[in-house]
């Protein structure tokens, strides 16, 4: 079989993503993004940004089709995001992707959102060497997996018991009267900053934790500490040291997600890792992996940023791995899933 | 020439109509599944009717009033399926396919849908006509005159129309039905309620929009 033309579309969270791939090579990469209609809120609104994907959905498709002067009828098969995400936006491309499969006539692929982060980077990188550990950090997810076969056998080894990391992103932004998303503002304001000024709390590394949650995160105290401390800081007539504040905050995330990812790592003797969602743009949760993976001999793969955020070729590359394994197509009666298991990477 | 009809402003309808004819028409009695059952609704309708999809040469679509999520559903697929097989998509009142499918209808009328939490849509018709509407109010607000439609049962335990949306009707019936463009009819600003949403499978899946699938 020659490789595989797939379409892809997601529509999890706030983004219309429409691509199309062959085999690994991205032909078009459409992305709407409802994410200004959010900013007033701190937030995604799920029916904000559900009516928002029902508007872009039918311009980006053709738009894709165009970038990528493709006639839909000579597509191998449409692959969409099944979950997990939010239940009002799935629905939309989930429906958009069976009309558009049984109008051409094609194979009708539902998959995994969090499997297609680690899928994109196919296209950037190639073959991912198994087992392969796997981060995914972003506004919706912070997951911890074990990638054994990208379309067959994928785990979560750990998640967030609460808070996303991207959340808890957006949540200080807020208190320290920064825009919407928090990731880029803190990221860059952390830069000018102290790390070491405020010891924030690292959730679930302490002994008792462990246990039970040793590749677990939980950034709810993170928050709560950094709101108490700010403040405390204000109660004092004292000025809040913003970019310190940042800074640390940010060193505190990115110092649990990377000695996780190491732990992993080292427990399963893991040589490949992989970073992806979102919030793998930061800069400090980049180097601070890299540096730390690198120590203990394992290799650090990230997509190019502009495919680490949510798109359509990531559901498209995950297709396409599905496709040339063979898989059997979802049947055209199965429904959004907003807490899809990892381990289902095709329903 | 084949028009294709499809509403999820309540139940899940199909159907398909040739010239003004009703040719199939199926409904599933699922409000809750529209995204899951619309697509194999479409294909039996058509198989029904002895066609399939590229017989179609145009497609109609009920824009709401309804439960949003739902009605996405059936936009998106109408749509989709209008800009992939190049054919025209009208999108008409759902309310209006009801009036369309009292053949015997009192002089003037009013349709209704559930808007649940303690409302409903409705529309007033005159001569086979709408002449106001559709509006979202509580049930008493509805004026007293003979009623049709999904939710006309929560006006009055009297009805005296069709209850419910005919897909088939809805095809036969679209080129005379106004053209309400292909934007649902929300009728409602969205719940400015920010997700907190998580991904992950651990923790419990969210239930921020399980009540209006
Ligand atoms: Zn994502």
């Amino acid at each position: 079989m020659s490789e595989p033309l797939i379409l892809g579309i997601e529509s999890s969270c706030d983004e219309t993503g429409v691509a199309i791939v062959r085999g690994r090579e991205l032909l078009a990469n459409e992305v709407a993004s409802s994410v200004e209609q959010h900013v007033r809120f701190g937030g995604v609104v799920p029916e904000v940004a559900s009516r928002a994907h029902l508007q872009a959905m039918v311009p980006a498709l053709k738009r894709a089709l165009a970038a990528a002067d493709v006639d839909p009828a000579e597509l191998d098969g449409v692959a969409v995001t099944a979950g997990p995400g939010l239940m009002g936006a799935l629905v939309v491309g989930l429906s958009a992707a069976k009309a558009l499969a049984t109008a051409v006539a094609k194979p009708f692929y539902g998959v995994n959102h969090l499997v297609g982060h680690v899928a994109v980077d196919l296209l950037d990188h190639g073959e991912l060497p198994t087992p392969a550990g796997a981060l995914l950090v972003s506004g919706g997810h912070t997951s911890l997996l074990r990638v054994d076969d990208i379309a067959t056998s994928v785990t979560e080894v750990g998640a967030t018991i609460d808070d996303a990391a991207g959340e808890a992103y957006d949540k200080v932004a807020r208190l320290l009267g920064l825009s919407y998303p928090g990731g880029p503002v803190i990221d860059k304001l952390a830069a000018e900053g102290d790390p070491t000024a405020i010891a924030f709390p690292r959730g679930l590394t302490a002994q008792r934790d462990l246990a039970r949650h040793r590749f677990d995160f939980s950034f709810s105290g993170l928050k709560t500490a950094v709101s108490r401390w700010v403040e405390l800081r204000r109660a004092d007539g004292l000025d809040v040291p913003v970019a310190d504040v940042a800074a640390s905050f940010q060193e505190a995330v990115c110092d649990v997600l990377t000695a996780k990812a190491v732990d992993l790592c080292e427990a399963s003797g893991l040589e490949h890792f992989l970073l992806g969602g979102g919030v793998a743009a930061n800069s400090r949760l980049r180097t601070l992996l890299e540096e730390r993976l690198t120590a203990v001999g394992v290799e650090l793969r990230r997509p190019r940023p502009g495919l680490c955020t949510d798109n359509g070729a990531m559901i498209a590359a995950l297709g396409v791995e599905v496709a040339r394994r063979g898989l059997p197509p979802s049947a055209l009666d199965i429904g959004a899933d907003s807490g899809l298991p990892v381990t289902t990477v095709l329903v | 020439m084949i028009t294709l009809g499809i509403d999820t402003s309540s139940d899940v309808v199909a159907g398909v109509a040739r010239d003004g004819l009703v040719l199939a028409a199926g409904v599933v009695a699922d409000r809750r599944a529209h995204a899951e059952q619309l697509m194999p609704l479409v294909r039996a309708q058509l198989a029904e009717a002895g066609l399939t999809l590229a017989d179609v040469g145009s497609i109609a679509v009920g824009v709401g009033p309804g439960p949003f999520t739902g009605l996405r559903v059936g936009v998106v697929t109408a749509t989709t399926l209008g800009a992939v097989l190049d054919r025209p998509v009208r999108g008409v009142c759902s309310l209006d396919a009801v009036a369309a499918a009292w053949t015997d209808a009192p002089e003037e009328f009013v349709v209704v849908s559930d808007a649940r939490r303690h409302e409903v849509y409705w529309a007033r018709y005159a001569d086979g006509r709408r002449v106001t509407g559709p509006f979202v109010t509580p049930a008493s607000q509805v004026p007293d005159l003979p009623l049709a439609g999904p939710g006309a049962t929560l006006v009055r335990s009297a009805v005296a129309g069709p209850a419910a949306i005919d897909a088939g009707v809805l095809a036969a019936a679209a080129s005379g039905l106004p053209d309400e463009g292909l934007e649902p009819l929300y009728l409602r600003r969205p719940d400015a309620e920010v997700s907190t949403k998580r991904k992950s499978t651990i923790v419990q899946p969210r239930l921020a929009f399980g009540g209006r699938r």
